[in-house]
Parts: structure tokens; sequence; C-alpha cells
């Protein structure tokens, strides 16, 4: 039996059916986590006596059939920007190294209502600030299908546990591509949900117009049940939307046939590797043979979604990273004097440099004489955009590109070149500006043997056509072997 | 580089972001936030005139909780993190002036 | 001849509105709870917490926007302030920069001179900040956050008054129209009504405005009226010695009567706002308007014509009553419970008037309940209890609203109507004050005064007057 080859919606049915128990599950995961963790680093904070002991009462809970969720009694892991309850939460900061929430963010209490064992923290950006978590205080996270490459971020540490089985899916966040991004490098199905889907609260907050939170699974069909279970209507959100339509594995089927799909020129230029390109029109192409309507067109505006993207993140980035001060909570400094030069001291040693390179960027464009300059231009051009997605929305059904320009890079190769990683988030940024649902499944692997993703981009609300085609997809494409589906991870 | 970032403007910056920046940190900043502006002044090249700045994605209008208290005391946990407590309050430097 | 100066001054008042809870959490927004006891995630600015907008916040708002005659901004939103300080727990103030609620309108005040408007330039919807407290002894500051998120509106004026005087009459006006709107009890002292003064001068004649400083930490009329002199002589003395003002923020200190400048290097004054992304934008349709409009209470003219018509009590104490809410309301409900409207004015016309200036507090103070006023009338009606009882007992009332039923009882303060008992107290008066009867056997009216007098202290006062007169006159 080898458990950690199954998805979550299989070890779920399986765990119903008694041929495996929730403690099995959880101690299959752990295992592997011993064995890989010290390779991978996957994980800030692990929690296995917390995670055996909530496996008893969910296997309870099963047996007395108060659980009978898709998802009950299986092992998952949160990303270390969402607030658990008696568990550290970091957001892979020096500035929160010691913090403990007090109270849980609602998409982790829907895992916990669905019956999910959270097994720990998975390893990022620090606040989710980079696309390789190499800029952890925690250390960076290595790809599992190579160790020498990242595995892409923020999200990375859940991307990199999926695909390696140290969990069974995970909970991401994604502001500019960070689900996505990670999940196209590690060969992960991964979602970025229309803005307001998932409920934001109690996810620490790095942009605020932007972050959504998201699963990052092994397969479609587990992307669509950790959707079912993490999209609510949430009162303490203000920016959470009701939406009735959450019955997203009701449309898992192989028909997309008359879909309309659109494959913009822009995202097929210069930069794109090849092997990427040819990859991603090798799906597409797969996707017409099936009966969907595929044909090319300009979206326009491509090249201007990076720059009013980092003005807009780092602006509310720069607000949203003042409370962490040293007053209630975290680290302070140990020597300080007054007031303004604990808050510097304090600051300036709790973050790392990508962190303070964001939030000085965003202070200066909203500073005085460069908000209009800076910050409104960038919002004007986010309409702008915006209103290129509703125009090719009313042709296609949803829009067809790559993840990334590229596959993951190797470690140590993108922090010293800021911008030039900035522009491999070109295909995914769009998205979070617009509010639009986005899907990565992975459409191959390169010639070094990296997984190489497709997007998915659909109108506000429309994931259930991104569902269906994104399973119909993975029909065409076959099985897709992830580190974790061999034989003790190897 | 277009835009050239003085010593003023990222000590001006820091006192903003309450963030203190060594020597060599600096230099790296003012490096960095140019390069940044430059790329960021390729939004000039968009003509956005009339265009109403767009700060949420959705019309959601009027969300709001109706005036009823549902919290009670709950200062043992808010309190749980304090780099430093006294009196059942927050510890900080001397604020008077 | 020395130059003559003008003063021209504008204000910001701060406003803390009436809710049961915050502005953007189900805290408690009540007074007095051991430190940090009211908050929660939310107003303790703790990660991963969001902000919910209160509703009643908006129709408070929108109604001291329409009584002053403001224009509703239809499409709101609310925007981020930033800036470090310890009783700010985000580091950001949620606030309104750029579309404030309200715009436009103004007010009329009075005084000697007559009458003026004074325009409001816009009413905005913001939170409060938390407490910080200082510690001496160990050189640190401590912060309590039950205050931190309270609501408050913002009510700026246009720069039109010109003196203390008018300045004051603004307050008592916006004061009076937000207390009838039940929108916030305006406590100075308590600070649930606070103001910024912003001030100039310049030379009469002169066109073109000075350059302003703002004044903050003023909590009372008194302050402000001493602030506003201090920094008028301030400025002139800079002006006439060829110095210039700075535009600057500065704290009135009022036992030093002077103020200082707050601004240090740390401090940029550079607020970055941007639109708050956490809370969605607030639309304020016609409808929402006419029923807010609709739900209004009564205000102080209609007040005053319906007192003159209902109640036929004099102008004189109308005026006096209808100008605090809170005494016009204690007036209406005892007068429903005991239907003596004179009698009722009569108390909080004299001995209410006469405590709270002996003890400088302000009508809004005041801690009796209608119901133990109306009662103390009718123990005086039923003559259970003379005048003077009554006075005693009102004092204690007014410290501590005690039930006067309960309290005569309890003190055995009731008059004494056993007329057996109170001649035996008579004769022994009459017999151990043979001098006093002779003066008044000789035509010394007045001696009488001192029996009744005599008699009152043997029986501790609990004797009624007029019987005590009439057995006098019958033993002598």
């Amino acid at each position: 039996m080898e458990i950690l080859a199954w998805s979550a919606v299989e070890l779920a049915a399986k765990i119903k059916q008694k041929e495996v128990t929730v403690k099995e599950a959880v101690e299959a995961v752990f295992s592997r986590i011993e064995k890989k963790e010290k390779d991978l680093n996957c994980y800030v904070t692990l929690d296995q006596e917390g995670a055996l002991k909530r496996a008893e009462e969910v296997q309870k809970k099963i047996e007395d059939g108060t659980l009978t969720g898709k998802l009950a009694g299986v092992p998952v892991a949160v990303k270390d920007n969402m607030c658990t309850e008696g568990m550290r939460t970091t957001c892979s900061s020096k500035i929160l190294s010691d913090f403990i929430p007090t109270f849980s963010s609602e998409a982790v209490l829907n895992l916990e209502k669905a019956g999910a064992v959270i097994i720990g923290k998975t390893n990022m950006d620090e606040f989710a600030m980079g696309s390789t978590t190499e800029t952890s205080a925690y250390g960076e996270t290595k790809n599992p299908w190579n160790e020498a490459h990242v595995p892409g971020g923020s999200s990375g540490g859940s991307a990199a546990a999926v695909a390696a089985g140290e969990c069974f899916f995970a909970l991401g966040s994604d502001t500019g591509g960070s689900i996505r991004q990670p999940a196209s490098f590690c060969g992960v199905v991964g979602m970025k949900p229309t803005y307001g889907t998932v409920s934001r609260y109690g996810l620490i907050a790095y942009g605020s117009s932007l972050d959504q939170i998201g699963p990052l699974t092994k397969n479609v069909t587990d992307c669509a049940a950790v959707m079912e279970m993490i999209a609510s209507h949430d009162t303490k959100d203000s920016t959470s939307i009701k939406r009735e339509d959450t019955d997203f594995t009701s449309v898992l089927t192989e028909d997309v046939k008359g879909l309309k799909i659109g494959i913009p020129r822009d995202y097929f230029g210069e930069g794109l590797d090849i092997e990427v390109k040819e990859s991603v029109l090798a799906a597409a192409k797969a996707l017409r043979e099936k009966g969907a309507l595929v044909e090319e067109f300009d979206l326009s505006l491509v090249e201007y979604a990076i720059p009013a993207y980092y003005t807009i993140a780092s602006a509310e980035a720069s607000s949203n990273l003042e409370r962490f001060d040293g007053v209630k909570y975290g680290y302070r400094t140990k020597q300080y004097e007054g007031l303004h030069n604990m808050y510097k001291k304090t600051r300036s040693e709790g973050f790392g440099a990508e962190v303070k390179r964001r939030i000085m960027l965003g202070s200066f464009v909203l500073s005085s004489g460069y908000y209009d300059a800076y910050y409104l231009k960038a919002l004007r051009t986010k309409a702008l955009i915006k209103k290129a997605f509703d125009e090719a929305f009313t042709k296609y059904d949803m829009i067809l590109g790559p993840v990334a320009p590229t596959t993951a890079p190797e470690l140590g190769k993108s922090l010293s070149d800021p911008l030039k990683m900035y522009l491999g988030d070109i295909y995914t940024i769009s998205v979070n500006l617009a509010g639009l649902p986005g899907i990565s499944i992975p459409c191959g692997t390169d010639q070094k043997g990296l997984p190489i993703g497709l997007q998915l981009i659909g109108d506000c609300f429309s994931e259930k056509k991104l569902f269906q085609a994104a399973y119909a997809y993975e029909k065409i494409r076959g099985e897709f072997v992830l580190p974790a589906n061999r034989k003790g991870g190897e | 580089m277009a835009n050239i970032i003085s010593d003023e403007t990222i000590e001006y910056v820091g006192i903003l972001a309450k963030l203190e920046l060594s020597g060599e940190e600096k230099e790296q900043a003012k490096k960095d936030m140019g390069r940044m502006l430059d790329y960021i002044d390729k939004l000039n090249e968009l003509d956005t005139t009339g265009v109403e700045p767009m700060s949420h994605v959705f019309q959601i209008q009027n969300v709001f909780r109706e005036d009823v208290v549902t919290n009670g005391d709950d200062s043992e946990n808010m309190l749980k993190n304090a780099p430093q407590e006294k009196d059942r309050m927050f510890v900080v430097p001397p604020t008077r002036d | 001849m020395a130059k003559q100066y003008e003063t021209v001054i504008g204000l910001e008042v701060h406003v803390e509105l009436a809710t049961k809870t915050k502005i953007f959490c189900g805290c408690s927004t009540a007074f007095g709870g051991a430190p940090n006891t009211h908050t929660c995630p939310v107003c303790t600015g703790m990660p991963g917490s969001l902000p919910v907008l209160n509703r009643q916040v908006v129709e408070y708002a929108v109604a001291v926007g329409l009584a002053t005659n403001c224009t509703i901004t239809r499409y709101c939103k609310f925007d981020r302030k930033n800036y470090f300080y310890p009783d700010n727990p985000q580091n950001y103030q949620i606030s309104q920069l750029y579309l404030p609620i309200c715009r436009d309108g103004g007010v009329e005040i009075e005084t000697e001179a007559g009458k003026k408007k004074v325009g409001i330039h816009e009413i905005h919807m913001e939170e409060d900040a938390g407490k910080l407290i200082h510690d001496e002894w160990e050189d640190c500051s401590l912060v309590d956050y039950n205050r931190s998120g309270v609501p408050l509106i913002e009510i700026v004026s246009e720069p039109d008054m010109r003196s203390a005087e008018e300045v004051i009459a603004y307050l008592e006006k916006l004061r009076l129209i937000i207390q009838y709107l039940g929108a916030s009890d305006c406590k100075l002292q308590e600070g649930s009504m606070r103001a910024d003064v912003n001030l100039s001068v310049r030379e009469v004649g002169a066109e073109a405005f000075g350059t302003r400083t703002e004044m903050k930490n003023l909590n009372s009329f008194k302050a402000i009226a001493r602030a506003i002199e201090g920094e008028r002589e301030r400025q002139i003395d800079l002006l006439e010695s060829g110095e210039k003002v700075v535009q600057e923020t500065r704290r009135w200190d009022d036992t030093k009567e002077c103020s200082y400048a707050m601004r240090s290097k740390e401090d940029a004054q550079d607020y970055r706002y941007f639109p708050e992304p956490d809370l969605a934008p607030v639309m304020i349709d016609e409808k929402w308007i006419e029923k807010i409009r609709a739900d209004q209470p009564e205000f102080r003219t209609e007040k005053m014509a319906r007192y003159k018509e209902e109640f036929g009590i004099p102008d004189y104490d109308i005026e006096i009553l209808t100008n605090s809410k809170h005494l016009a309301d204690i007036f209406e409900a005892a007068t429903a419970l005991c239907g003596q409207p004179k009698k009722v004015s009569n108390w909080l016309m004299v001995e209410t008037m006469r405590l709270l200036k002996e003890k400088e507090m302000e009508p809004e103070d005041l801690c009796f309940s209608p119901e133990n006023l109306a009662k103390l009338i009718g123990l005086t009606d039923r003559k259970e209890i003379n005048n003077t009882v009554a006075k005693e007992v009102f004092e204690v009332m007014f410290e501590k609203d005690v039930d006067p039923e309960k309290y005569v009882e309890e003190k055995g303060l009731k008059t004494v109507n056993d007329e057996g008992a109170l001649r035996a107290v008579v004769e022994k008066v009459i017999a151990d004050h043979p001098q006093s009867v002779e003066d008044y056997h000789n035509g010394k009216e007045k001696a009488i005064g001192f029996l009744v007098g005599q008699t009152m202290k043997a029986m501790k006062g609990k004797a009624e007057p007029g019987m005590v007169n009439r057995l006098l006159k019958e033993l002598l």
C-alpha cells in the first residue's frame, strides 16, 4: 500500500472505506518528512503531536458519521502566512519568529471543519515577497524534482511539500502568482480564485487588494474539492463575496466541446523559453483536438502589468507591514534609545532585504509629491488592464498561456537582480490586478526534467469553466508522476 | 538611469518606513529604487487621461456590521504575544517629549 | 500707530459617536473598563485581522451632516493615514481623505456681535487611537487599546471665525445639534468632543491669510479661549519682531498657559494616504438619506415651541432647559411622571444649576434619574418632608442618584405630623426660652422666628413649619 501515491480525494475515500486510518495517513506523511525534510526544507513549523491527536478525533468523527466530506482525514500543510491558533506563524520572517496567533484564519477553520488534519506550516518567501522561497528567514526550500533548483515562490514550501509527498495538499496565497508559479515549478496544480472567493481573514496581508488564498494539489480533482471546502462568504472580511456556484467538483467532465479559448500572442513573445512555449502550445492543440475553439488574439497592455503591480503591491505592503513594530507582538530589538530608535532597529533587524526593498519603494510611491505620478497612475493602469480582460472575455471563455517564462531556476541565481526576478511574474500578475481566477496545471517537463506549467485564466467567478477545461486537459495529458509517487519519494 | 535617488530621499524614506540602513545598504537601496522607478516610469507611455483610478476591482458596496457588542474581555489573548507587558498594558519607550 | 491684527480661526472638531461598538469591530465602546479589556484582534492590529464597518457610524455621520446643512457624498470611501505611534496599533489610522462622507455645510452662530454663518468644509469618519499612560517610575509608557477603534467624526470648519467668543459659540452650537441627534454626548472633559484650533493672524484689511498653526490638547472651553488668546499674541509678537510664523502643530499646556511645537525629526507629517483596500466603498442613496432624515429627533427650536405650548413654563426656563439635551430629557421624563412641569423646572433651574456651578460640572454630567426627581417632588407634595429636608435629600441624589423615598425612610427624615408630639416640644421650647416669650409679648414679632428655629432644631428639621407656627401662636 503506497499511501503517499494517492491523491487527497482518493485518500479520503479509502479512509471512509476503512482501508486506511487517518493516523496511518499522518504517519506516512511524517515518515516521508523525516526522510526528505532536511534536504527540502518545506516547513517552518511541524506539529506531529498535534496532528496525531487530531487524527484520532477526526477518525472518530468519520466513523460516527459526523464528518463525511471529500477531504475528511487528509493531512494538509498551510502556508506560514495564515494564522493558526496556538501554532507559530512566522511569515518566514525573523520579525514574527515567536508569534503564536490567538485565532485561526477563516480558510484554516474551513479546513478543520471539513476534517483535514493540519500537520505544519510551510516555508515561503518572507511576507510572500519573492518568487523563489529564497527570501525566507528560515532557509530556502528546494525543488523536489531537482534540489539544485528553487521550488518557486512565494508558496514554495507548499508546492514542494505536495510534490514531495510531505502532505496531501496545501494552502498557499497568491498576490502576483505565488500559488500558480510554484505549482508550475513543482509540477502540481494550483489555483488562485476570483478575488473575494476565499476569506482573507487571518491571512497576514501583503497586498490586500491582490491577495487570495488557494489550493496546491496533486491533481485537478483535489483542487476542485479543496476549493469547495475553502470558498466561503465571511462577514469578517469586507471584500468577501457571497457565491452560490461553489460546487466545483460537479463540473469535472472531459467535455470541452465548443469551449472558446483565447491565446494571447503577447504571452508568447520575447523572453519565453522555447521548451515552455512548445509544451504550452501542445496543450492548446490537445484541447482543440477535443473540440475546444482555440484562437490567438492580442490582449494588449501585458508589459504594463509588472510596473503597475509592483507599485500597488509595494504601496499596500508598506502600510500593511507598519504594524510590525515591536510593540504588540513579534521581535523587538534588544537595545534602543527611545521610541523611534526602537521602531527602526526592530524593523531593520526583523525584516530581510527584499521586504525592506518593497517597503521603501511603497513608502516612496505614496509619499507627498509622488502619489499621483506613481500610485494613481498604477491604479489607472490597473483599470485599463481590467478593461482589456473584460473585452477578451466577451469573446473567450478563458485565456490559455504559460505560467512562467521558464522552468525553475537554479538556487542562488535570482536574488542578485530583483528586477529580472520580477519580470518572471509577467503572465501571472495581471490576473491579480484584475481579480480573476487562474489555474496552473503541469503540461510537461523540460530537458532537465523540470516541470512546465500551463495557465488557464477565466473571467471573474468562472472557476467552474476553468476546472472543466483543466480536468479535461489532465485526462488528455495522462498521468504526471510526482516525486511523491515514486517509491520512497526518490 | 533616469531616476537618481539622493541620500536625502533614502534618509526621508527611512523616516517614513522606520527603517535604518547601513551605509552599504543605503547605496544598494539607492540603486535598487532608482532602477525600479525607471521601470515603473514605463507606465508613462500609457495615456490614462480620463481613466478613473481603480482601487477596488469589484463593485461591492455597503458591507456593514450591526452595532451589537459581540466581543468580551479578551485581554489575556491580546497581550499574549507582547514583547513587554506591565499592568495588563503594552510597554513602550517613553512617549512624552 | 501700532498695527491692528485680525485673528482667523478654523476648527477641527473630533466627536466620539455614541455607538455601542467600535467602528470596525464588535468591541464595546463603554468608558472605564480595565486596560485592554475592550479589545480584539481588529482593534489591537493583530496580523490577519480585518475591519468591518459599523452601519450606525455611517448613519450618525449622515445625521450630523444633514443637521449641519452638508451635502452627503453618495459614494464615499475610507483611506489609510500612515504614521507610527504606539497608540495606533496598525501604525495607520483608517480615516477619510479623498471622499469624506459630508461636505460644504455650515451652521449659524450668534454672539454679542450678531449672527453669522460658520462654514463646514467637510465631515469625515475615522477611528480613535488608544490611550498612553506614562509610567514615571520606570520611564516608559503603557498602552491601553480600549479606546482604539472608537468611532469618531471629524468636523472641519472653514476659517470663518474671528474670536474666541465665536469659536465657543460655534462649539456650543455643534454640541447642541449633536446631542439632540443622540449621536454623541459631546463631553469635552472626557474627550468625547475635542477641538484642534487652526489659527493665523493678518493685518486688518489684508486679503491673504497668514501662516496658520494647529493647536491640540484643548479639553475645555476655557482652555480653548486661553489658547486662542495665547497663540494670537505669540503670532503677533513674532510678526512685530520681524519673524515668521512657522506652519506647525503645537500642543497647548493649559497649566502653563503656553504652547510648544510638537514636531520632531522623526515626524515627517507625510501621511501617505491611499484608499483602504480592506473596506468596501459606502454608497448612500436618496432613500437611505430620507430615512435618516425622517428618523431625526426633535431639534431645539421645535422643542422650545412645544414646551411653551405644552407646559406653559417661562421662556427663560425653556431657554435653560433646552440648552442641554440631557437636561431637557430629565425635565420631560420627570414631568411625565409627576405631572408638575413648573416644580420639575424649579428643581432643575435652581438647585440643579446651583450645584452644577458649585461643582464645576456640565448638565451632561447629571446622574440623577427623572424617576427619583419625580419621587422627591411627590414627597414634598404630600408634605412628607419639608423643603429644607428636600434640598438635603436632593444634594444626596445629585451625588449618587439615591431613591429619595427609601433614603428618607432609612434616615428617618419624615416630617412629624403628630400634633401631640409636636405640641409637647413646642411647650418645652416656650418654657426654656422665657426671654423670647417676653420679647414676643412685648411686640417683637421676630422673636417667634427664633422660637420656630429652636423647635425645628429640637425636631431635627422634621417638622412642618406651618404647623410649628400655628402651635407656637396658639400656645403663646
